[in-house]
């Protein structure tokens, strides 16, 4: 009696969180231009619209770029902290740690709002390159927090043998320490790409006027008419998204890097 | 290596960039938004440094008002429900196998990933009249004829649910996997169901976690901006929207400003309390 209460309250937990997915997926199929679902005919031209578009193209162009560019400017911030903060005793170190998890705490819109104030007081609004530094600020929490969770899990020990037999900090750091972390560099980078592919208010915030990324682009067409390109562009998000997190749980531990995501997150 | 205090110059070399990184993009832009709440707002769009106190003032508003009230209302009802969805599933979540676990979390970290403009435009297009849910309570035989079930109020709060139920699921996890298995074993030997032990053990067990939780899902759900805009209407317009609004497309800097400046003092307040109350959950 209780399994089955249990799997209904799964069954529908899921349906609740699959329904949205499959309409837009159902819709992205239809054959001519229009949104009906269950979907009359079926075509994946939609599909072929995202590339040969070059509207939609470019925007793709533009979010792939931007968030290849912000996530690992993001890490290039964090890795540096993270080792400090458990290379040194330094207490005050920890100011720039809350400083790095503090714009994803906050609303969204606030810092993108700090963002546009500074970018247009320093003339530099609309840049494209703009874009990819705000990113990689309003993203540094997420590396910051898987390596974080890395280093604490390194053994203090392997390093102190290493600086034993002779190596420099510098060595240390690139055979030791680089393999150790390699791990949690990797998921900080990948959870800091998926989030960048789909944030859309900093990005708009910053360069909505003069630069369209994929969500810009989506959020357009769904004032400006409608097309099944954009479920199409939906979809392809959802699997990639899925695929990188599918990697990272297969080569690394999903359970406990969430654990620590959500302890800092506190 | 053991762990030193840094003595030479050279020592505080990792931190430069990424200090010099926060502090120039985060704290300036943050002190920048600061001072221009102040300023003097010109006509055309254009500010000039000033010490105002003009743009707070405007909060004395009874449309300010409505606006600020409705936000933390519709904040406080997605807290509440994602918390009552997410707090059973979360519990039974941790007691499933770890593949399965692992399943789960890929799908549900997709799901928060996922721009709130897909979400928006997925839940429109449920909520529409020719692919809409309607059409499926028409063909068993519900309803008569499909209609459209947005823009409204029923369709924001739905729509903020999904947005934030992954989300308080990956907030409780942490603490529920650590919940030492044997209080309801205890429990469950002691003649108790296994939902009367999960109402009177695992629940007050975790009284300090839900509280934080709640002011968590809460946070994030004030920061949502796209879907009351996507399926509601104006009056179910937040903060979040109201701020860009007036940053954009009103080009009222200042205002945008000071809305931002108190937003930030309402979050900060609440997260102030979360704190307060994870320590005192540990002193306990």
């Amino acid at each position: 009696m209780n399994r089955i209460l249990q799997r209904l309250y799964f069954t529908l937990i899921g349906i609740f969180l699959a329904a949205p997915l499959v309409v837009v997926a159902g819709v992205s199929v239809n054959e001519r231009q229009s949104l009906t679902f269950p979907p009359k005919g079926f075509s994946v031209s939609w599909y072929g619209e995202i590339f040969s578009n070059p509207e939609w193209r470019n925007a793709l162009f533009a979010s792939v770029t931007l968030a290849a560019l912000s996530a690992a400017l993001a890490v290039a911030i964090a890795l540096p902290l993270a080792w400090f903060a458990w290379r040194r005793i330094a207490p005050w170190t920890n100011v720039f740690q809350v400083l790095g998890i503090a714009p994803f705490t906050l609303p969204p819109v606030i810092t993108a709002l700090g963002l546009l104030t500074f970018w247009a007081t320093t003339g530099f609004y609309g840049q494209p390159w703009t874009a990819v530094i705000s990113h990689a600020i309003f993203f540094v929490t997420l590396p910051l927090v898987t390596l974080s969770l890395g280093f604490s899990s390194i053994d203090r020990s392997l390093v102190e043998a290493a600086s034993t037999m002779g190596a420099d900090d510098r060595t240390v750091f690139m055979t030791v320490i680089v393999p150790l972390i390699l791990p949690y560099i990797v998921s900080g980078y990948a959870f800091a790409f998926v989030l960048s592919l789909n944030e859309y208010i900093v990005a708009y915030m910053t360069v909505g006027f003069t630069f369209e990324t994929l969500p810009i682009k989506i959020f357009n067409a769904l004032r400006y008419g409608y097309t099944p390109t954009m479920a199409s562009v939906s979809v392809l998000f959802v699997a990639v998204s899925a695929a990188i997190f599918g990697l990272v749980a297969w080569f690394g531990d999903l359970p406990k890097l969430l654990g620590a995501l959500s302890a800092e997150g506190k | 290596m053991r762990r030193e205090p840094p003595r030479t110059l050279t020592d505080y070399g990792p931190l430069f960039f990424p200090a010099a990184m926060l502090t120039i993009f985060f704290v300036v832009p943050f002190g920048t938004m600061i001072a221009v709440s102040f300023f003097q707002r010109q006509q055309g769009g254009f500010y000039t440094p000033a010490f105002v106190w003009s743009n707070y003032e405007r909060f004395l508003s009874a449309f300010f008002a409505n606006v600020l009230g409705f936000s933390l209302m519709l904040s406080i009802a997605v807290a509440i429900c994602c918390l009552v969805l997410a707090l059973p599933f979360t519990y039974l979540l941790t007691r499933m196998s770890r593949r399965a676990q692992v399943l789960w979390l890929v799908g549900l970290l997709s799901i928060l990933s996922l721009s709130e403009v897909i979400t928006g435009f997925a839940w429109s297009t449920l909520f529409s009249r020719t692919a809409g849910i309607t059409n499926l309570l028409v063909a068993i035989g519900i309803m008569d004829s499909p209609r459209a079930l947005t823009p409204s109020l029923g369709a924001v709060l739905t729509g903020m649910v999904y947005q934030a139920f992954p989300y308080t699921v990956l907030v409780l996890y942490p603490a529920l996997v650590r919940l030492d298995p044997t209080l309801t074993e205890a429990a469950r030997t002691l003649g108790a169901s296994p939902l009367r032990a999960f109402f009177n053990v695992v629940v007050p067990a975790l009284r300090n976690t839900i509280v934080a939780t709640l002011i968590m899902v809460f946070i994030f759900a004030l920061g949502s901006y796209l879907l009351p805009q996507i399926l509601g209407r104006p009056q179910h317009w937040t903060l979040s929207v109201l701020i860009t609004d007036q940053a954009i497309y009103q080009s009222n800097m200042p205002f945008a400003a000071a809305m931002a400046v108190f937003l930030v003092l309402v979050t900060l307040a609440l997260v102030a309390l979360t704190l307060f109350l994870g320590r005192k959950g540990e002193a306990a």
